[in-house]
């Protein structure tokens, strides 16, 4: 693990009363890299985020960004240190317009709001979702809802952004588009921690993959190797192709 | 495009509302009778009273059921400075919203962390402990109140005995006032964060959003402006008593027109006011003393209404027709 690693998440448990749901997971993203995170459901991928991003802090364990212990920074500390992240169950402002969702997020940058304002419109635009800008955000469908995710992520000018499976349930097409926005993301220098079931989709996406099983890391590098990992195929692959 | 439009937007409002003012402020040469004029006060006091809880309950997500704390706060500040020491009503009026200010911060550290429903009740039995403290505090007049003393019209005492028409005046700019404060909170890092609060305070921490610190600001600005309404009333009455100035059915009439016209809507405290506030004096005036209670179940039954029809209130209605004439 290299020290000059962007995030290090060091032996972290999570539990929730006798329930493992993070065994002493260790892993790092690099600064412009695309990491994978993958898992069957209920690996503790979701959980993790939480700790990486500070909802929740770890039973045991450390979380480092950018060189420093931030393991007891609440979420707002982390966000203005250079996390971002969505929810795998988006969580939009609905009684707000789009441009407005956006904007929340550019303020921890500006105390001016029509600063923050141009900066909206300048990640909507990235995003996407500029002709959308004025409509509540109650209104967007499901793959719009969650382009808003990241886009108001964006905002907060991350150094790293966590994506929660932001392509679950969408169209190849609109995923094949998704795909192509969390490249432009890491052209733009962000690094990428990505959750994401359909490994068709990760695999070629990233620079590295990390298996998550039972809580604990199974296996963790280039993504061709991991899927040709024995244990990888019989957690996930072999579960998936039973289901 | 979106900026300029946005920008234009805010102007109209603007705008409206001062036509709206110089229209208000002009009522009195056409309205003579002291009947009337009381009712349009109320109305206004109303209109900015709920405008300061709606910043708390509507904008900030924070529903209140105790602001009748700060009122009476700020009533027995300004009525006490002057009757046992003759300080002004002026300074009583700005250091009981300091202190009512101080209070909803002290009420919003031990409480804000409860979940939603939690700080509804927390703020209910808080008030009505305050309630029952001023009911036992002798010094303070206990249950008996006190009176102003009968003094010359003046604006330096804020007395008014004979005629009532600067309270309209007052009553006018501190609606005014309030409402400017949440036009400028619209268009503020504040606005943002407080609408991000009560949609998702999860997302608005992900987002870097001090959600603690953006309730603690909003239950300041709101007890504050709570607690100015109370020192007017006060003067406007010249007779407290905890009854009379601390009771529960403040803190409702405080929520209710801003949940009538529209939770969280630069309009909706002023609207709902406007509807509200004639039928409840009618109500007294038809029903005598005893119409309290009478008060009571029509309230109930029309945040029940209201709840069900139209949860956005009533300038819901407004924006519906014009989204549909666009
Ligand atoms: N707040 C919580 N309280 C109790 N158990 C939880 C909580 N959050 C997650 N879990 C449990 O932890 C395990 C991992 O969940 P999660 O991290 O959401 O998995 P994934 O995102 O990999 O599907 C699951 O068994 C889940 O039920
Ligand atoms: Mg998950």
């Amino acid at each position: 693990m290299s020290a000059a690693a962007l995030l290090e998440v060091r032996n972290v448990w999570q539990r929730f009363g006798g329930l493992v749901a993070n065994s002493d997971v260790s892993l790092s993203v690099q600064a412009g890299e695309i990491v994978g995170l993958i898992g069957p459901n209920g690996a503790g991928k979701s959980t993790l985020f939480n700790v990486i991003a500070g909802l929740r802090p770890p039973t045991e364990g450390s979380v480092w960004f950018d060189g420093q212990d931030v393991t007891r920074l609440s979420a707002p500390e982390r966000c203005a240190r250079g996390i971002g992240r969505t929810f795998q169950v988006v969580k939009s402002f609905d009684s707000m317009s789009v441009a407005d969702n956006v904007i929340v997020g550019a303020l921890v940058r500006t105390s001016s709001t029509k600063e923050a304002r141009r900066k909206a419109d300048e990640v909507l635009e990235f995003a996407g979702l500029a002709h959308r800008a004025e409509v509540s955000a109650i209104e967007l469908t499901p793959p719009e809802k969650r382009r808003l995710e990241v886009a108001r992520a964006l905002a907060t000018e991350p150094k790293l952004l966590l994506l929660d499976e932001v392509m679950t349930g969408l169209t190849p097409s609109e995923a094949r588009a998704g795909v192509d926005l969390v490249r432009a993301v890491r052209a733009k220098g962000v690094a990428v921690l990505m959750v994401e079931h359909v490994m068709e989709i990760v695999m070629p996406l990233v620079d590295r993959a990390v298996v998550l099983n039972l809580g604990a890391v199974l296996a963790q590098g280039k993504p061709a190797d991991v899927v040709r990992d024995e244990r990888v195929i019989g957690a996930y692959l072999g579960e998936r192709h039973r289901a | 495009m979106s900026a300029s439009s946005f920008t234009a937007r805010r102007t109209r409002q603007l705008g409206l509302a001062l036509v709206i003012l110089v229209v208000v402020a002009l009522l009195p040469f056409g309205v003579k009778d002291v009947y009337t004029l009381n009712i349009l006060i109320l109305m206004l006091m109303y209109a900015a009273l709920s405008q300061s809880w709606n910043i708390l309950g509507g904008y900030c997500g924070q529903l209140s059921l105790g602001h009748a704390l700060y009122f009476g706060i700020g009533a027995y500040s300004s009525t006490l400075l002057y009757t046992k020491f003759g300080i002004l009503p002026w300074f009583g009026m700005a250091l009981g919203g300091v202190i009512a200010a101080g209070i909803a911060m002290a009420i919003g550290h031990a409480c804000f962390r409860l979940a939603g429903h939690y700080y509804v009740i927390a703020t209910i039995v808080i008030a009505e402990i305050g309630l029952l403290l001023f009911h036992n505090w002798d010094w303070a007049g206990a249950a008996t109140g006190i009176e102003l003393p009968f003094g010359r019209d003046s604006w330096v005492t804020f007395q008014f005995a004979r005629n009532k028409l600067p309270y309209f005046y007052f009553a006018l700019g501190f609606a005014a006032v309030t409402w400017l404060v949440t036009w400028k909170i619209e268009n503020s890092k504040w606005g943002y964060w407080w609408r991000a609060v009560k949609d998702n305070p999860e997302a608005a921490e992900s987002l870097g959003v001090m959600v603690f610190n953006s309730k603690m600001m909003a239950a300041a600005v709101s007890a504050f402006f709570t607690a100015v309404g109370g020192s007017f009333y006060a003067q406007f009455v010249a007779y407290i008593d905890p009854e009379s100035v601390m009771t529960f059915q403040f803190s409702l009439l405080m929520a209710l027109p801003a949940v009538l016209g529209g939770i969280g809507t630069l309009w909706g405290p002023a609207l709902g006011a406007l509807i509200l506030i004639p039928m409840t004096e009618l109500t007294r005036t038809f029903m005598g003393g005893s119409g309290k209670g009478i008060d009571l179940i029509v309230y109930g039954c029309l945040i029940m209404v209201i709840a069900l029809a139209r949860p956005d209130g009533l300038v819901g209605l407004f924006h519906r027709r014009k989204r549909s004439a666009a």
